[in-house]
């Protein structure tokens, strides 16, 4: 039982930031029909520019600075941690704004032409990350004076930034999506904008401004995953590719440009990729290994009935 | 992107002439040449053609590819004696034989639950594919060995490579030829043109009773066949795989060289192919270094660029601009080339 309440908040957890960087991929998708094939690289860059802020900034050299895992004995401050998190987040935002302004913005409407142009920005990211930060992977270090972890009823205990930071940010953040696209007028252009880009356009309304403000929004929230993730896991190079397959698996299952479709193919995702590696041991037989297939009969289960996705639309 | 698809004839003089420069190329190159330029030209051309069949004719851009060469290579690497792997130890012909089945068998499943998406979706769902195919490999190590499958035992008719690698180049050189003709000839089939016609229409196509969905899947399990085979000539190369070698670096890697070379003309895979190969081999000796930015470690920044460039500038890659170029040095003495084929999928 405490094994399996575990496994469920693993799940939990990793559906959350599942989420949160699928969330902005599946809205970029559904408002202008971009595949953003950089979104993984926007992802880990945006954690290495928060651990870079907070290398910089907040760790007080008193080691000797030769630690591998890039984490010393310092103390943080819960501003050593949000500050990385709000430059970094906005940072990458921008990036993706130019990156969309600079490449992606004469290309409008030639979804192939984009993605291919993404994929050729990924490679050079990834290269350049790998570069700059160096193959040995590193963790933005959460504030020292939060609990490393937390008891829950039952005698289960639980990492306190996985359990409660992580997967309260997710909610907060699943919840402010929603109000921006069903309360503000910037999501009612969205939402009209899914429907029908030319109409929008025809009414007047600056759709590249739109365009703008859903990249940066879009970016933003690869980068925010990047410092969860960051802190949460570790950033290496790898994880690039690793987001950008949860991302698109994500939004294949929920359906590309659906919000709530992407919350539940986070949730099946993270769900399925915790249980499959504990819970696939049949007596003696131990198939823990083969855990991806159970991710690819998901993929697959779903697109054997609906091509588009739970929530998916017809282009 | 839309430049037109050939549906020209085989230009015979021009396929006899390249494949004779291949032929005679090692009386006058050296042995690294013919190894990791040429031989690698070709087989890597031949993943990229299925790539660019699919999406020439089918309008199916497939990541899907190096995925299915993957497991083309990894039941090749597992059947046959080799150090790592399931060691299976049996005949490599029928090891070859029963590679090339299972992956055709394993790209008619992908292509059919591929085969009802379009455009960016299919692009998508086969790139998640690939990469699955990759995690899985890297995950069950009885099937990949720790750190790979080393020591393949090789059929016979390649030789040993170290020595002479002249035999395996050959053969890959008739299998590269014969890949060409085959998927030339293919393309102008009833089935080849039905391809075209579902790429083009495919409302219309189902509504003269074509099971576009089937013909999609069908055309897919072919692109299965000849990747499979690249697959194969990829462990007769490296006499080794490893999960690290079908990776989505790899994926990437065939797509950029069928991009390079344009990704609407069969020839273009071979040309992308070789223009990679150079690079990636030449490139360490005349790049500049520039800090941290650019250099001989740096390859990934330049091929990445290269793509980039090709990718903003010609839509049609290599080929492509071969073409404008002739058409601008022709067109004022001869009439306009009849009007090709519009692509109206975007």
């Amino acid at each position: 039982m405490q094994q399996f309440v575990t496994v469920t908040l693993n799940g939990l957890t990793l559906a959350a930031l599942y989420f949160v960087v699928a969330s902005g991929f599946t809205l970029i998708f559904g408002l202008m029909r971009v595949v953003n094939m950089a979104h993984g690289s926007l992802y880990l860059l945006g954690g290495y520019i928060a651990l870079e802020i907070q290398t910089r900034w907040f760790t007080s050299d008193s080691g000797l600075g030769l630690s591998l895992s890039g984490a010393s004995d310092s103390e943080y401050s819960v501003w050593a941690w949000l500050v990385p998190l709000i430059l970094a987040t906005l940072i990458i935002g921008v990036i993706g704004v130019v990156l969309q302004q600079v490449f992606l913005r004469w290309n409008q409407g030639q979804d192939l032409r984009q993605a291919l142009i993404t994929i050729a920005l990924s490679v050079i990211l990834a290269d350049q990350m790998l570069a700059y930060w160096g193959g040995i992977s590193k963790d933005i270090a959460a504030p020292s004076a939060w609990p490393t972890s937390i008891t829950l009823p039952g005698e289960v205990r639980f990492g306190f930034f996985r359990g409660v930071v992580v997967l309260s940010a997710a909610i907060l953040i699943g919840l402010a999506l929603y109000l921006i696209i069903k309360r503000t007028r910037f999501g009612k252009i969205v939402r009209a904008g899914v429907d029908d880009r030319d109409m929008v356009s025809a009414l007047g309304i600056n759709v590249n401004r739109v365009f703008i403000g859903m990249f940066f929004l879009g970016a933003l929230l690869a980068g925010i995953g990047g410092v969860l993730g960051g802190t949460m896991i570790s950033l290496a190079p790898g994880q690039d590719t690793a987001f950008l397959l949860n991302s698109l698996i994500v939004v294949i299952i929920g359906g590309m440009g659906s919000l709530g479709g992407a919350a539940i193919g986070a949730l099946a995702l993270g769900l399925v990729d915790a249980y499959a590696d504990v819970y696939l041991v049949f007596g003696d037989l131990d198939l823990t290994n083969y855990s991806i297939i159970v991710t690819f009969a998901l993929l697959v289960g779903v697109l054997a009935f609906r091509p588009l996705g739970l929530y998916g639309r017809p282009a | 992107m839309n430049p037109a698809v050939s549906t020209k004839r085989i230009a015979w003089p021009a396929l006899a002439v390249a494949v004779g420069l291949f032929a005679v190329a090692p009386l006058f190159v050296s042995d690294f040449f013919v190894s990791a330029i040429l031989t690698k030209t070709l087989w890597l051309g031949i993943a990229a053609a299925s790539l660019i069949f699919l999406a020439a004719y089918g309008g199916m851009v497939s990541l899907a590819q190096v995925g299915i060469y993957g497991i083309a290579g990894m039941a090749y690497a597992n059947l046959v004696l080799a150090d790592g792997g399931a060691g299976t130890a049996i005949n490599p012909y029928l090891a070859l034989v029963l590679a090339l089945l299972i992956a055709t068998l394993v790209g008619l499943g992908f292509g059919w639950i591929a085969a009802r998406s379009e455009g960016i979706y299919f692009l998508m769902i086969t790139l998640a594919f690939s990469v699955l195919v990759y995690y899985f490999f890297s995950q069950v190590t009885g099937l990949s060995g720790f750190g790979g499958i080393n020591s393949v035992d090789l059929p016979g008719i390649v030789g040993s490579p170290e020595q002479d690698p002249l035999p395996r180049y050959l053969l890959t050189l008739v299998v590269a030829t014969l890949v060409f003709l085959g998927l030339g000839a293919l393309s102008r089939t009833a089935f080849g043109l039905g391809m075209q016609g579902v790429r083009d229409e495919p409302a219309r196509m189902r509504a003269l009773g074509f099971d576009v969905t089937l013909h999609r899947t069908l055309a897919f399990g072919i692109a299965a066949f000849v990747a499979g085979i690249a697959g194969v000539l990829s462990v007769f190369y490296n006499t080794r795989i490893t999960p690290g070698s079908i990776n989505l670096a790899q994926t990437i890697d065939v797509l950029i060289v069928a991009v390079i070379g344009g990704l609407y003309r069969l020839e273009g895979a071979w040309l992308g192919a070789l223009t990679y190969a150079l690079i990636d081999n030449y490139s360490r000796e005349w790049v500049p270094e520039v800090g941290n930015v650019l250099g001989p470690a740096r390859f990934n920044t330049l091929i990445g660029v290269l793509f980039l460039v090709i990718v903003l500038a010609s839509p049609g890659g290599l080929i492509g601009i071969w073409d404008s170029l002739r058409a601008k040095v022709r067109t004022p003495r001869r009439t306009p080339a009849p009007t090709p084929v519009p692509q109206t999928t975007e």
